[in-house]
């Protein structure tokens, strides 16, 4: 007689841990070729503009992604690693001329000594204290950077226009294109390491951790050390969107580079489009982003807010009946299938 | 036998409740240990004390001749003393396999090799057919199996279970302990605590008895049985005060 359960695990060890979906690879691989072919259709500047700020908050967004959705830290205070890597780089090219791209780096690594520098004696808080220590870091950086003379205190930084376009100083003034690339190099390279980093080891243990810490220590995971290796990589991401945003918009101050705002828009994208999930900041942007940016154009200004009152309202709607967000729309067998 | 852990005049008290008041025992290699006591005991206290949730206020561990006093949870795990836990605590958000793979990532496998390590003990558990379903899509029963399933992969040399039949229906419980059985005869050492009387007489080699934070009894199931103390405890017998 065939023994029925032998034939089952013989069957399920053969089975790849993360099969490959080659129609979900179709899909994106067709998603970037019309991203990088964008550009020649001749959209208009809004178009472009509008397309980069898209990829900035899907990579904002994701690196929150990180530590909220992959490890379970609800960080309210995530903007000052975007403010750490615009002042860093933009202060060296002001004072040193030092490229923008060198600029980037040093903005990554300040941030990842300032991330490890609170996180290690933040990360032992959890729930509700972890959010609110956060928050106040996050307002603690916009006022210290506020009174710091250095580096322009409350005025900010104004980076000195480099007349030609050059890709050594990342300036371009004829066309945003070029931003467009650096862009969508950037959010194409974050999701690839975002996805990677959710299939490996470091991911399982994050999930794990997300989840029950009690039940992940118990199983050998040190959970306070991977807490902080969440927090690092996640400010490793979103501290050169701060770098690029200060060569893209050019002044940068407290107000703009620490905002709280910005914090919170990052949250409700990953909440309205799937904490936990790769692909759930993505769709979270592609639906917020454009109405905020739409909104400008039809209210004027800063959209009298008019786009926080509709986040304000899909929130609710998404926490009453999708509180999984809008990735959870994928019936469970699907999500099995593509996983990520 | 060997004696693989040994816990002398442990003590943990929660203001004025003394929840564990001097216990010792020892465990031998290779037996499955039973606990018993009414409930606020001090049963999932000593869990706790022993693997490092919670800190004694007293008296020593000693797991395989090295003190883990003090220890942290996940270096005790890392020694080899596996868990689970009474409040189930799966990964609701992973699937069952996804589960075990974590376990095993624990004794640093590559993720290959994790994964067929986990199918073996899926397997091991009766649970190959759910390997792919969430586990918040898994009944109680199948939760207890996946919490055994994650702590042994692992690696334990010494495995506590916290009521392992607790919350499940009574179909269930033989397939549990023909589990437990088959995880002890794979030489893993087994505690369990446990509130049906049937199955700790029947799976324990020895029970230590607790009540209101106190040993009261250490011995054989059929002694146990018979032992006033116990069935004292378990009655409701009046103890009387004496210093």
């Amino acid at each position: 007689m065939i023994d029925h359960t032998n034939l089952l695990l013989t069957e399920a060890k053969q089975e790849s841990l993360w099969p490959i979906n080659f129609k979900f690879i179709y899909i994106i691989v067709i998603a970037i070729v019309i991203l990088i072919l964008f550009p020649f259709s001749k959209p208009q500047d809004f178009h472009i503009h509008l397309m980069i700020m898209v990829f900035l908050y899907a990579v904002m967004s994701q690196s929150w992604n990180v530590i909220a959705g992959f490890s379970g830290q609800i960080s309210l205070g995530h903007v000052v690693f975007f403010g750490i890597g615009g002042y860093t780089s933009s202060f060296l090219f002001i004072e040193y001329g030092l490229t923008p791209w060198i600029g980037i780096l040093i903005g990554m690594f300040f941030s990842i000594i300032v991330a490890i520098l609170i996180g290690i004696p933040m990360l032992r808080l959890s729930g509700h204290y972890f959010a609110i220590a956060t928050l106040l870091i996050g307002f603690s950086f916009q006022i210290i950077f506020q009174r710091w003379d250095l580096i322009g205190a409350a005025s900010g930084l104004w980076i000195p226009l480099i007349w030609e376009n050059s890709w050594f100083n990342l300036q371009f003034h004829d066309s945003k294109i070029p931003y467009y690339y650096i862009f969508l190099t950037i959010f194409i390279l974050t999701y690839l390491f975002a996805w990677l980093l959710y299939k490996s080891k470091i991911g399982f243990k994050l999930r794990a951790i997300r989840d029950d810490p009690q039940a992940s220590a118990s199983l050998g995971i040190s959970v306070s050390q991977y807490k902080i290796i969440a927090f690092i990589i996640s400010a490793a991401i979103i501290s050169p969107m701060g770098s690029l945003f200060a060569q893209y918009i050019l002044v940068i101050d407290p107000e703009r580079m620490f905002s709280f705002e910005i914090s919170i828009i990052i949250l409700l994208i990953v909440v309205m489009g799937g904490i936990g999930n790769v692909w759930g900041p993505l769709l979270g942007t592609i639906i917020l982003i454009p109405l905020s940016e739409y909104s400008r154009i039809y209210f004027g200004g800063t959209g009298g807010s008019i786009d926080l009152l509709i986040y304000g309202l899909l929130i609710m709607i998404i926490c009453i009946f999708r509180p999984e967000g809008l990735i959870s729309l994928i019936p469970n067998k699907l999500i099995r299938k593509i996983k990520v | 036998m060997s004696i693989i852990l040994k816990v002398n005049k442990l003590s943990k008290s929660f203001g004025g409740i003394h929840a564990n008041r001097n216990i010792t025992f020892e465990v031998k290699k290779g037996e499955i240990l039973g606990i018993i006591g009414p409930n606020g005991a001090g049963k999932s206290t000593l869990f706790d004390l022993i693997t490092g949730y919670t800190k004694p206020d007293s008296g020593s561990v000693i797991f395989n001749e090295q003190s883990i006093n003090n220890k942290k949870p996940h270096l005790i795990s890392k020694l080899g003393i596996g868990r689970t836990f009474q409040k189930l605590k799966p990964f609701h958000d992973q699937t069952l396999l996804e589960n075990v793979i974590v376990g095993a990532l624990a004794t640093g496998l590559s993720l290959e090799k994790a994964k067929l390590k986990s199918l073996e003990i899926i397997d091991l558990v009766d649970l190959i057919e759910k390997r792919h379903h969430f586990a918040k899509e898994l009944s109680t029963g199948q939760l207890k199996r996946l919490e055994l399933a994650r702590a042994m992969a692992t690696n334990p040399n010494l495995l506590m279970i916290d009521e392992v039949t607790g919350g499940v229906d009574q179909k269930t419980v033989p397939g549990l302990i023909e589990i437990i059985k088959k995880l002890n005869s794979l030489g893993v050492t087994i505690i369990t605590i446990e509130h049906n009387m049937r199955v700790i007489m029947s799976l324990s080699n020895r029970i230590l008895a607790l009540d209101r934070g106190k040993k009261i009894a250490f011995d054989e199931p059929k002694e146990i049985q018979e032992n006033e103390k116990v069935i004292d405890a378990y009655l409701g017998g009046v103890e009387v005060a004496t210093n």
